[in-house]
């Protein structure tokens, strides 16, 4: 076969790709709203957590979420990685009654200590739904992690509710919400179980930050990526040694390969 | 053919010469990974093969850590498997590296696949080398799905439904099939006991074929990228140190993209869906499987019919089985091949595009462009390969591997 025709096929199938991803394009403008994205500190190779927000964001986890949300994955001993003192975390675990047996066996309720896991709000996940309209809270352990769009998606999500006298009738059409339901811009299907978490002054700062709803937020969503990924911080220092310790091997390693094959080439 | 191997080394060291006399480990080493007559024009696609063997080891070393701090139980995995990213010291460095380290392992052996695709490596006389390979990637791909199962997440859980259901397609006993292998009437403990015992007995079974894999090699020496046979000691150069160095060098910018992803993207190849605990009575929107099964995954789902997309994602590596037959050519190296080699990169594109397809939900433009592709895959390989290697007039090829390399240098 002569080449001409080669090269026209090929250009044919570079312009059968385009054509393809214009396609595309058109498919996904059909989706979900696209989420509206920011640059958190913990992103990147050098991301790191801002500490004073994320024990402001347990602050709103304690006072806000954890009246229906477990975080079972937590010791309340995990805390001092944010900052917070041994007897700082001893105090606040000393407030949460944690169910146990005593020696008699028989259950009872007692302080809890730092090596105890986070107090579950519901004792098992039948209570769980039960209590909330017949949908259990999700555990927020690794929520951050566990949600496509990560802090972005729960940002948007915690800031995306729009009440009921504020939606047109089209939105009120497609998704078939009443007015005792929630409407979410961002969840999927738009008619979410979980009631507006977060408003202005829901939580009063220990540290004197005026708490509006976008402070909430950004901070709870601090404080729940460190509880998706604690070691993140050890990861990205890690990280940056291994990468330069590898790009001086490999330069090395070159070297003495060009030496190696000096007389063959 | 594979110029001789020359003279049994001699030992200086009494203990090692004691040894190798009773035991000959030592001459074994020298002869196959020192001496070893290896042509002295490889590209850098060469280096994928010693890449795939480090993962492999890699994958097997971070796995029996994993092992020791997983607990195979549906109701504690998903927990132990957090367990050991917050609570087991470097759990996390472990974990990423095994997580990762599967997609790495895979896209390294794609490379290597691909490789033997363009420089014709199955032909004649490596025809079982490369089926010793498919055997491999087969058993890689089971592997890797049944390790994707252990950490019980919602991607696991519907994974393992989506799969194991395949073999309800079986006529009459189909159904029997799906119960035995979970061990049950639904996708529950039994099921993830069974996955984590051969999860980790398969990976000794591959090292047992790659094993077999570098003896096949062995025999007649690696193909080379003018896919013609060294015909003298002018042609080659010992393993050690020429590529030995070249593989250290290869492997070693291998580990830096895939550290890159291990320190700084660990998730980004995974489905968030995998970090929700396994709930049978939730379907996640979209099951997909992981990146690098995904175009057999779309291949299955652009057949119609469900029996005829089994046996077409099971026929897709089939057929790479029977690819040194079906391939007519002379002529290995794609170098020489002007029109086939077009054909390589369209068979490449398309699996680009059908990994494309299967990553997204079958619906609008996916459907006519997964049975497209998928339409052209059995046709590169059952229709186009036969033919061409007839009608195909190949490139005149040089005489000796050592006379192209001067005259390029040369020139």
């Amino acid at each position: 076969m002569p080449k001409k025709p080669i090269r026209k096929q090929a250009l044919a199938s570079v312009a059968a790709i385009a054509a393809l991803c214009v396609g595309w394009a058109a498919v996904a403008a059909e989706d979900e709203p696209s989420l509206p994205s920011r640059h958190w500190g913990f992103q990147g190779p050098f991301g790191t957590y801002d500490r004073a927000a994320a024990q402001r964001g347990f602050q709103v986890y304690k006072d806000v979420c954890s009246a229906c949300h477990s975080l079972n994955m937590l010791y309340y001993r995990n805390l001092t990685e944010l900052g917070l003192t041994q007897d700082q975390v001893k105090g606040i675990a000393a407030e949460i009654q944690v169910p146990d047996i005593n020696d008699d066996g028989q259950p009872i309720d007692r302080p809890a200590r730092p090596s105890d896991h986070f107090k579950k709000p519901f004792p098992n996940e039948l209570a769980a739904a039960a209590a909330n309209n017949g949908k259990a809270p999700p555990d927020l352990s690794v929520i951050v992690k566990a949600r496509e769009g990560g802090p972005d998606y729960i940002q948007a999500l915690l800031a995306g509710y729009v009440p009921f006298d504020k939606l047109t009738p089209e939105q009120i059409k497609a998704a078939s919400v009443t007015k005792d339901d929630n409407y979410n811009t961002y969840f999927p299907g738009h008619r979410i179980a979980m009631p507006p978490p977060l408003a202005d002054d829901k939580v009063q700062y220990v540290d004197g930050t005026k708490a509006t709803l976008g402070q909430e937020v950004s901070d709870v969503i601090e404080f729940l990526a460190w509880a998706s990924e604690p070691h993140l911080e050890d990861r990205n220092r890690t990280g940056v040694r291994v990468i330069l310790f590898l790009l001086a091997m490999a330069g090395l390693m070159y070297a003495v390969k060009r030496q190696v094959w000096a007389d063959k080439h | 053919m594979a110029p001789s191997h020359g003279a049994p080394p001699v030992f200086n060291n009494k203990l090692i010469a004691w040894i190798d006399h009773r035991l000959p480990i030592f001459t074994y080493i020298e002869k196959e990974y020192h001496t070893f007559p290896t042509p002295r024009n490889f590209n850098y696609f060469w280096n994928f093969g010693a890449i795939a063997t480090v993962m492999l080891v890699l994958m097997i070393a971070t796995g029996v850590v994993l092992a020791m701090n997983y607990t195979p139980n549906a109701d504690l995995a998903f927990a132990s498997v957090e367990r050991i990213m917050r609570d087991v010291p470097s759990g996390w460095l472990i974990r990423y590296l095994h997580m990762t380290g599967a997609s790495f392992f895979f896209a390294a052996v794609y490379i290597h696949v691909f490789r033997g695709l363009y420089y014709g490596s199955y032909k004649a006389p490596r025809e079982l080398l490369w089926i010793l390979g498919v055997i491999i990637l087969l058993l890689m791909m089971a592997t890797a799905f049944m390790g994707y199962v252990l950490p019980w997440g919602q991607m696991s859980f519907w994974g393992a439904t989506v799969i194991t259901n395949l073999f309800s397609a079986i006529p009459v006993i189909g159904d029997s099939i799906v119960t035995w292998l979970w061990g049950g009437f639904a996708i529950d403990n039994p099921t993830l006991n069974r996955f984590f015992a051969l999860h980790y007995l398969l990976p000794f079974i591959i090292v047992a074929v790659v094993a077999l894999h570098v003896v096949a090699l062995h025999v007649h020496g690696s193909n080379n990228p003018l896919g013609i046979d060294p015909k003298g000691p002018q042609d080659t150069v010992p393993f050690h140190p020429y590529y030995t160095m070249k593989d250290g060098f290869g492997v070693t910018v291998f580990l830096i993209v895939y550290a890159g992803f291990v320190f700084f993207a660990p998730d980004a190849l995974g489905n968030a869906d995998n970090y929700i605990p396994a709930n049978p009575l939730v379907t996640p929107n979209h099951i997909v499987p992981e990146w690098y099964l995904l175009p057999f995954y779309a291949i299955l789902r652009a057949i119609p019919d469900k029996l005829g997309g089994v046996i077409c994602m099971f026929g897709s590596i089939g057929l790479l089985f029977i690819l040194p037959w079906l391939d007519t050519s002379r002529v290995r190296s794609c170098a020489f091949r002007p029109v086939y080699k077009w054909f390589v990169f369209l068979l490449a594109i398309n699996m680009v595009l059908l990994g494309w397809c299967g990553a997204n939900p079958p619906e609008g433009f996916f459907v006519p462009l997964a049975r497209v592709c998928t339409a052209y895959y059995f046709f590169h390989f059952i229709v186009l390969l036969p033919i061409l290697g007839k009608i195909e007039r190949p490139l005149p090829l040089p005489p000796s591997i050592a006379e192209a390399v001067l005259k390029r240098k040369a020139g």
